[in-house]
């Protein structure tokens, strides 16, 4: 086996005739690279590549955007975010939608920056729409750190921030029969690969964290194929996932941030998903709480297609009524969602 | 969900790090790692999360023995 | 010095930045005589195109909003099988803006249109209230060709099975620059914008048999690509491989979650070409100014039925089949 090499693994997945084997990848940044490789198209027929809720733009419920349209909507706040969540429709309008009003939403690289900008103009208000995994949140926690050393009162967040373990139970207990998942690789570089053998052994599917590039991945779908039915963990991206993960990441994040339940879209509040601002720090939060509402547009199958029940094109909206100019559903908005990706790379 | 790329340290000052991307220069945060310039890291929304290791960097052979057991 | 709404008063302030900005760096035999209306030869058959420019910031690496103004316009002539001839150049100024900015990008405009052949021959000038934000301006400008009477290209719907379609160099380096220096990434990166005369005249100069020709420019690559698919009902099978992109676009794009076939583009040009020109008509083009990394990098596949366009197929490095469909959006930076 150890010298097995590519071509054998690329054979592999092509020919494949075992039993069915269902795939889910639990990360944005995976279901966009899977369609960027055109990994699919290298797949066996009996393999199939499930894309879960790990979207955070995907999975916002329409609460937060309506908050963050109406915090926009003063003169004296600026919303700050990144740019996919911009076009997302809330209740009414989305952020983009906002801005053409003559609201003050403005798109930044890094969180970081939001420290710059509430310094240069401290009369105004800096909401930065927080959104993201365990990724994320250091960053954020990072943005609260600088802003209660240097004393800055103006800058605030506004949080939608999800965790990964409990939506991936609440996924293989509502979801269609998961053979394996591809456990998300920058996740795993903070939370470290234990979390999710821990997860394997409770669930008794196997796990695998993989890196972003093509050959990863197609050595992940490998691993996973041959590791049905079976609980356990392989890490493919050692190089940068630790079995405890970034001690320090997590030591801030848990300096600032407690476990919360958390709304996802078109799924419901899923008990301890999420992370809010502790309390001791809640005049940085700009409303966070309780934004549970969620309006999924009549006939959106989004919330079936965030947990593998269907697949996006099985949605009765999918490319006639919803597409990426025209999105009813979150999952068609963003390029990480699993339905933009269907739609764009025209993937069955 | 988390787009991030490998990139090389060439700069620290404080706990802000200069980072470079084949000449893609970013400021990014290092408060949340142990690093030094000549580092390759992993940078998040402006922010180093991860450094890397480069004795494991993804070489095929790496991945092959993490899945030597497997049989097919 | 910086622009006021007394220059847009058509009094003297005006006449005094015509003469000291426009007049000055554009001055030809026509413009000169600053007449109502610019009187020049003509040709039996004309192509006239126009295109308005706004990009913020005004002056960037590898050009400026100017130089901008003047290549789009005559590329868009050159694709049309005409030879560029005139320009109009409009300008919308805002308050506030600095004038030897302004001066800068005038004198880049006359420059290009120097270098594309062609010539600028009217123009106007207004001033707008600033609306807040770093002052800008908008430039429009128009553009008369001589169409080829000895040469056609026919078009995005004359694709034909077994061509070979050809990028004229690297992709996406104009996006990046933009878009770098607004998000604040600094980069060695410089913008492609460039009059491509000098390959598209060699190309018809020399016979090469071009079925159809486009510059790439916002939606990128991607975006005209399908264009040809579906006017010319083809497949177009396209090599990840050989797609030339430089490292640092590449990793532009990994930091802001970009793909590269949707950057946007200001001095390159795709051509479906006969097989057998092929080689020559990209060794042509790489002995052109601004296209030494020319390359072929996929080809075309005739379909019979409807039914059967498959649009534009990348084959990826990894042996990958992914369908490139139309652009979305504005291409916004992606980072979770």
């Amino acid at each position: 086996m150890a010298n097995k090499n590519f071509q054998e693994i690329i054979d592999f997945l092509k020919n494949y005739d075992g039993e069915e084997v269902r795939i889910m990848e639990v990360c944005g940044t995976h279901t966009a690279a899977i369609s960027e490789n055109g990994i699919p198209s290298m797949l066996s027929p009996k393999i199939s590549l499930i894309s879960g809720p790990g979207c955070p733009v995907c999975v916002t419920v329409t609460a937060v955007i309506d908050k963050l349209v109406e915090l926009s909507l003063r003169p004296d706040t600026t919303v700050l975010t990144f740019g996919d969540l911009i076009r997302v429709k809330g209740t009414n309008k989305s952020l983009a939608d906002a801005k053409a009003e003559g609201a003050n939403v403005r798109m930044v690289y890094s969180p970081m920056e939001s420290i710059t900008l509430a310094k240069e103009d401290p009369d105004h208000t800096y909401v930065f729409a927080a959104i993201g995994f365990e990724t994320t949140t250091p960053v954020y926690a990072m943005v609260l750190k600088e802003a209660i050393e240097q004393d800055i009162k103006n800058l605030k967040l506004l949080t939608s921030l999800k965790t990964m373990p409990e939506v991936i139970r609440w996924v293989v207990n509502n979801g269609g029969g998961i053979d394996g998942f591809i456990a998300p690789g920058h996740v795993a570089a903070i939370t470290g690969s234990d979390v999710f053998k821990e997860l394997s052994d409770e669930l008794g599917i196997p796990f695998v964290v993989s890196g972003f590039e093509g050959k990863q991945l197609l050595m992940t779908i490998y691993a996973l194929v041959n590791m049905k039915g079976k609980k356990g963990i392989k890490n493919l991206y050692k190089d940068v996932v630790l079995p405890e993960g970034n001690l320090k990441a997590k030591e801030i994040v848990d300096r600032y941030f407690c476990p919360s339940d958390a709304s996802w879209r078109g799924m419901g509040t899923i008990p301890g998903s999420g992370m809010m601002i502790r309390p001791e720090y809640s005049s940085f939060d700009a409303g966070s709480m309780s934004l549970d509402e969620d309006h999924m547009p009549p006939g959106c199958s989004c919330a079936k297609v965030l947990v593998g029940k269907v697949k996006p094109y099985e949605c009765p909206l999918f490319g006639k009524s919803c597409t990426p100019d025209n999105a009813h559903g979150a999952c068609m908005v963003s390029t990480e969602g699993s339905c933009y990706n269907y739609f764009v790379s025209g993937r069955r | 969900m988390c787009v991030a790329i490998p990139g090389k340290v060439i700069k620290i000052d404080g706990t802000k790090a200069t980072v470079d991307f084949s000449g893609n220069i970013v400021t990014a945060e290092a408060g949340l790692v142990d690093v030094k310039v000549g580092d390759r890291v992993l940078v998040h929304a402006g922010c180093i999360i991860q450094t890397m290791d480069d004795k494991l960097a993804n070489e095929m052979e790496e991945l092959f023995n993490e899945i030597e057991d497997l049989t097919v | 010095m910086k622009v006021t709404m007394a220059h847009g008063s058509g009094g003297e302030s005006t006449s005094k930045l015509i003469e000291s900005v426009f007049a000055k760096h554009f001055h030809n035999e026509i413009l000169d005589r600053l007449e109502d209306s610019a009187v020049v030869d003509g040709s039996s058959k004309i192509a006239v195109t126009t295109d308005s420019f706004v990009v913020t910031p005004i002056i960037f690496p590898g050009g400026d909003i100017g130089r901008l103004s003047v290549c789009g316009t005559v590329n868009d002539l050159l694709m049309s099988s005409s030879t560029p001839k005139y320009l109009t150049c409009g300008c919308i100024l805002e308050e506030g803006l600095d004038l030897d900015a302004l001066d800068k990008i005038i004198e880049s405009m006359a420059l290009t249109a120097n270098e594309a052949g062609v010539k600028i021959i009217t123009g106007d000038t207004k001033v707008i209230e600033n609306k807040g934000g770093e002052p800008g301006l908008i430039i429009n400008t128009s553009g008369v060709g001589f169409i080829r009477e000895d040469v056609e290209v026919p078009g995005p719907f004359n694709l034909k099975g077994g061509d070979k379609i050809i990028i004229s160099g690297n992709l996406g380096d104009h996006h990046a620059t933009i878009l770098g220096a607004r998000m604040g990434i600094s980069n060695n990166i410089c913008s492609d914008a460039a009059p491509l005369v000098e390959m598209v005249s060699k190309l018809l100069d020399n016979g090469v048999k071009v079925h159809a020709m486009r510059d790439v420019t916002r939606g990128g690559l991607g975006t005209v690509l399908n264009e040809f698919a579906s006017s010319s009902k083809c497949q177009i099978n396209l090599y990840e491989e050989a797609l030339p992109v430089s490292d640092a676009v590449k990793d532009f794009c990994g930091i802001l979650g970009l793909d590269v076939m949707y950057m946007g583009n200001e001095g390159k040009m795709v051509l479906s070409v006969a097989a057998e020109d092929a080689d020559r008509a990209v060794s042509l083009i790489r002995s052109s100014k601004y296209g030494e990394n020319a390359t072929i990098i996929g080809d075309v596949v005739k379909v019979n039925d409807d039914d059967d366009i498959k649009g534009v197929i990348l084959n990826t490095k990894i042996g990958g089949k992914r369908t490139i469909g139309l652009m979305y959006g504005e291409g916004l930076p992606r980072i979770c």
